[in-house]
């Protein structure tokens, strides 16, 4: 998918994650902070870079600020984040496609 | 991914607690305590704004949290809405254990969901027929049309009342002795067995109010609900304490059963337990009783 | 050299007769050489020891560079009196190489980061270390490794000489002009000044820091005009509104909720729990809550708490006035009702450090508990418990007298989340023991409870009483698949803080964590 505009999704609460995303031409450059870095961060990382993969983002400006979520809501955010800024985001999703 | 088990269309919902899909903290591990049913929201608790982001968070909820015995139902969006489909589409998808259709007003509308899951079921190959429903009612109308919607579907399993909605339209607000609803809930209790499917109670909102809420779900009780729509993790131990058989109960049923079977075995219909006359039409109530037994920890043979 | 928990102390540390962590009680029997102090005579009748300011007591006490500064934290993180005292002492007289030894450092003192950054303050002494002096020390800008001792581990290591305190610093809510201290009765008020007692008793010099000056005698005194030097009267020793909160609350969490409610049936199903047994809870959220739900056995039973120690609230406080405890024993007072209660409830005493927690004395209150329920941060599969630091490896808590009430009580319950947000709390291995397995006895979570193996009699409690429980590998196991696996962190070798078991043994050491990358 191409980034079209920039989109957000998700919360600073704890558990949960916040993800912008917003077009780029140089690839993935993903900006991470999160609360529990040294123990997941490179885990969180695989998980974010994962679920792009699979939505075929390939340039994009990715900013995540996790605080403490799990791997589904990070996933969920992601592709949140993805479909909105495609403006694709309210129906039709592929679930079980290329979001897994 | 987790795999769940095909729903069960009856099964124990003494208690079915409302949690917000679109957070995250909530619904990691809402089966911590032990409620029968989650009910995951993608109506009122979720904003306007936030619909697509809950259905994200869902479907990798279904998909990635072991939610063992608790069984999950989802609240889709009322059928006025621009929502609802996606929902469908989502449980399905997610493999939610049953939809909980809100406002509904008529067998159309029980019509209308069903066939979406059976469209999405096809579309995510699921198994047909596996995602069951339940309605709630939300007005006047609903109430009427109780009935035709309890039977309107062999997915349906239950129905349930709700409160807020109904109140407003009926201009009233709740009574300490349940009078604002009183014929309400008589009406679809009686259309809900008539139909021979489960029916629920309404949330009792007011948290620091708890003698209302005991008197309420001892009502509840009394008028012969399954079970009751919770807000709050710790409206459960006393839902199901009300809703527990007797110790007597319970030994009145397992005689009831033990002699049943000795007796159905020696080709005898009619017998006496206790100097009481029995025969197979107690047999049913038999079994629910020590089912429920067992999920309060009252029972642990093996008859049912 | 390996520790009975499994750690690796650095020889290094190993010197004038240092011992490694060798299990519970392993110094029982042993005799201790007190250190007495070096004392001022003060034989001329005098009006007054009242003197103009911080820096006037300094220079009558001899302060000099190289030297130790005591201080007691009632005032939690309204603490105004270490950063008065320590901006004095290096800004104004100029001195340096100095150590703090506090009986806890917090928030409140985050303008001493920067004393220990300018090499300054050079060593740390203390029982809790949290803000941004947790993280200078973590980042190895102390000369010398932090000593965190237990409540009970400081009176001792004090007693015994290890700890020479030159200067103790006592802030005291009310004090009249010799220094006769209480927590109550003035404008700041903390309630017990326990944790100052020691301090007092064995410090070369003692300078009372007071915003309220009550006249002669101010009785009875928490601290005696005996043993103080000077009394310095200042505008304000501290933020009331963080002193004290206005009333703990019992916490309305259903994740608390549930596992109080479990605490409580651990509790109930054990031989302890009869008429006149002991108790001390945490103020945690669980642990609070836990009071709620003992009320309700107790009630059933029939029986009453003989007595309550530790940090005091209101729930506490709420069960002595319903004459529910007999006594309530209180080293600190957390609220407002603690506050209020302390030498005006009949029945709520104070009581020092020493007779709390020190397990070098000849019989603290902790030997004789019954129950303590506790958190932790960490716990992992041998029920060694982390209440240091973080996942991140930065020290930001406090042992206080967690390690002192799990060794002394009969059955030391911890309880805590399974997980929080994506930290699992049950672990394989947690960052720092603070307190030793073999004196936890049970772990209560949100998703199911585990009892040590040490332990069958308490095992064998929960059986019959129906209580089910797993081992707490299969906790970790869950929290770990809810999770995932934590990745290792990795450290330098430089240790910025020795960590003592409660008898002065070495528990473990926490050393420099290195820069996390992602690459």
């Amino acid at each position: 998918m191409e980034i079209l505009k920039p989109a957000i999704a998700g919360t600073l609460e704890s558990s949960d994650a916040q993800v912008t995303i917003e077009p780029g031409k140089a690839g993935i450059e993903l900006t991470l902070t999160s609360s529990v870095m040294n123990q997941y961060g490179r885990q969180i990382r695989a998980t974010i870079l994962e679920a792009l993969e699979r939505l075929d983002v390939s340039n994009a400006r990715v900013t995540v600020v996790d605080k403490g979520a799990l791997d589904c809501t990070l996933k969920a955010r992601v592709e949140c984040a993805v479909f909105r800024s495609c403006g694709q985001s309210a129906a039709n999703i592929p679930w079980g496609g290329v979001v897994r | 991914m987790i795999p769940r088990p095909r729903p069960e269309r009856f099964r124990l919902r003494r208690t079915m607690m409302f949690m917000n899909a679109q957070k995250p903290g909530l619904i990691k591990d809402a089966y911590i305590y032990g409620c029968d049913s989650i009910m995951l929201d993608l109506e009122d608790a979720v904003a306007e704004n936030q619909k697509d982001a809950a259905r994200f968070s869902l479907y990798h909820a279904l998909r990635s949290i072991d939610y063992g015995d608790t069984e999950v139902v989802v609240r889709i969006n009322g059928l006025d809405t621009p929502h609802w489909q996606e929902d469908v589409r989502v449980c399905v998808a997610g493999g939610a254990d049953g939809i909980r259709i809100a406002k509904c007003e008529s067998a159309q509308d029980v019509h209308t969901v069903e066939h979406a899951v059976e469209q999405a079921e096809r579309e995510f190959g699921v198994e047909p027929g596996r995602t069951l429903l339940m309605a709630a009612l939300e007005s006047p109308k609903g109430i009427l049309n109780a009935y035709e919607i309890c039977s309107a579907s062999e997915r349906m399993f239950g129905v349930a009342i709700s409160g807020g909605d109904f109140r407003k339209c009926m201009q009233t607000t709740p009574q300490r002795d349940g009078v604002d609803m009183l014929f309400a809930r008589g009406q679809m209790l009686l259309a809900a067995r008539a139909a021979g499917i489960q029916c629920f109670d309404t949330v009792f909102t007011d948290l620091d109010d708890q003698e209302g809420f005991e008197a309420e779900v001892r009502q509840n009780k009394a008028m012969g609900f399954d079970g009751k729509s919770l807000i709050n993790p710790k409206q459960i131990r006393f839902v199901h304490q009300v809703f527990a058989p007797t110790q007597k109960e319970v030994i009145q049923a397992e005689k009831i059963l033990l002699a049943y079977r000795e007796q159905s075995a020696a080709g005898v219909g009619v017998f006496t337990v206790d100097g009481k006359m029995i025969d197979v039409a107690f047999i049913p109530g038999a079994e629910r009783t020590l089912r429920l037994a067992r999920a309060c920890g009252m029972y642990e043979g093996d008859l049912v | 050299m390996r520790n009975a928990v499994g750690r690796e102390i650095p020889d290094a540390l190993l010197t004038n007769g240092r011992e490694v962590y060798q299990g519970r009680n392993h110094m029982d029997g042993r005799y201790l050489q007190k250190a007495a102090p070096k004392t001022r005579r003060y034989e001329k009748p005098q009006e007054s020891k009242v003197v103009e300011s911080i820096a006037q007591a300094l220079r009558d006490c001899g302060a000099k560079s190289g030297m130790t500064f005591s201080f007691h934290h009632h005032l939690r993180d309204g603490d105004y009196v270490v950063n008065m005292v320590m901006q004095t002492a290096i800004e104004e007289l100029g001195l340096k190489e100095l150590t703090i030894a506090a009986t806890s450092l917090g928030a409140a003192h985050d303008p001493i980061a920067d004393y220990i950054e300018a090499g300054k303050v050079v060593g740390i002494q203390t029982s809790g270390i949290r803000g941004r002096m947790g993280e200078v020390v973590s980042a190895g800008k102390l000369k010398t490794p932090a000593v965190i001792r237990s409540h009970g581990g400081r009176p001792r290591a004090i007693e015994g000489g290890e700890v020479h305190i030159d200067i103790a610093f006592i802030a005291a809510p009310t004090s009249d002009c010799v220094g006769n201290c209480r927590g109550i009765g003035g404008k700041s008020n903390c309630g017990s000044l326990g944790y100052a007692m020691t301090d007092a008793k064995y410090a070369d010099h003692v300078v009372v820091i007071t915003d309220c000056l009550v006249d002669f005698p101010n009785m009875p005194a928490s601290v005696e005009a005996i043993d103080v030097d000077a009394v310095v009267v200042v505008d304000s020793i501290g933020n009331p509104q963080k002193i004290a909160s206005a009333a703990a609350r019992i916490s309305q969490n259903p994740r608390d909720l549930m596992m109080a409610e479990n605490v409580a049936k651990v509790i109930a199903s054990t031989p302890y729990f009869k008429d006149g047994f002991s108790f001390q809870t945490g103020v945690g959220g669980p642990s609070l809550a836990a009071n709620l739900f003992l009320e309700q056995y107790m009630d059933e039973r029939k029986i009453r708490m003989g007595w309550a120690i530790g940090g005091i609230c209101g729930p506490m406080v709420e069960l002595l006035k319903k004459g529910k405890v007999g006594k309530v024993i209180d080293v600190q007072d957390f609220d407002l009702d603690g506050v209020n209660s302390i030498h005006q409830t009949p029945g709520h005493f104070e009581m020092s450090a020493s007779q709390y927690a020190n397990p070098a004395n000849k019989g603290a209150f902790v030997n004789k508990l019954d129950f303590v329920v506790l958190a932790a941060l960490e716990i992992d599969t041998g029920f060694n418990v982390n209440v240091l630091t973080g996942s991140d490896g930065i020290l930001r808590g406090a042992p206080g007298g967690h390690p002192d009430a799990a060794a002394g009580s009969k059955c030391c319950i911890i309880v805590t989340p399974l997980i929080r947000g994506r930290m699992a709390t049950v672990c394989e291995h947690v960052v720092t023991v603070t307190t030793p397995g073999d004196c936890v006895d049970v772990l209560v979570t949100d998703y199911g409870i585990a009892v040590n193996p040490l332990r069958p009699d308490l095992i064998a409690c929960l059986d019959s009483a129906g209580i089910p429980h797993v081992t707490i590998e299969e906790l970790k196991e869950k929290a770990y698949s809810l999770v995932g696996r934590p990745d290792d962190l990795e450290w330098e070798d430089q240790v910025v803080a020795i960590l003592e078991a409660r008898d002065g043994t070495i528990l473990d050491v926490v050393r420099k964590i290195k820069p996390f990358t992602l690459d």
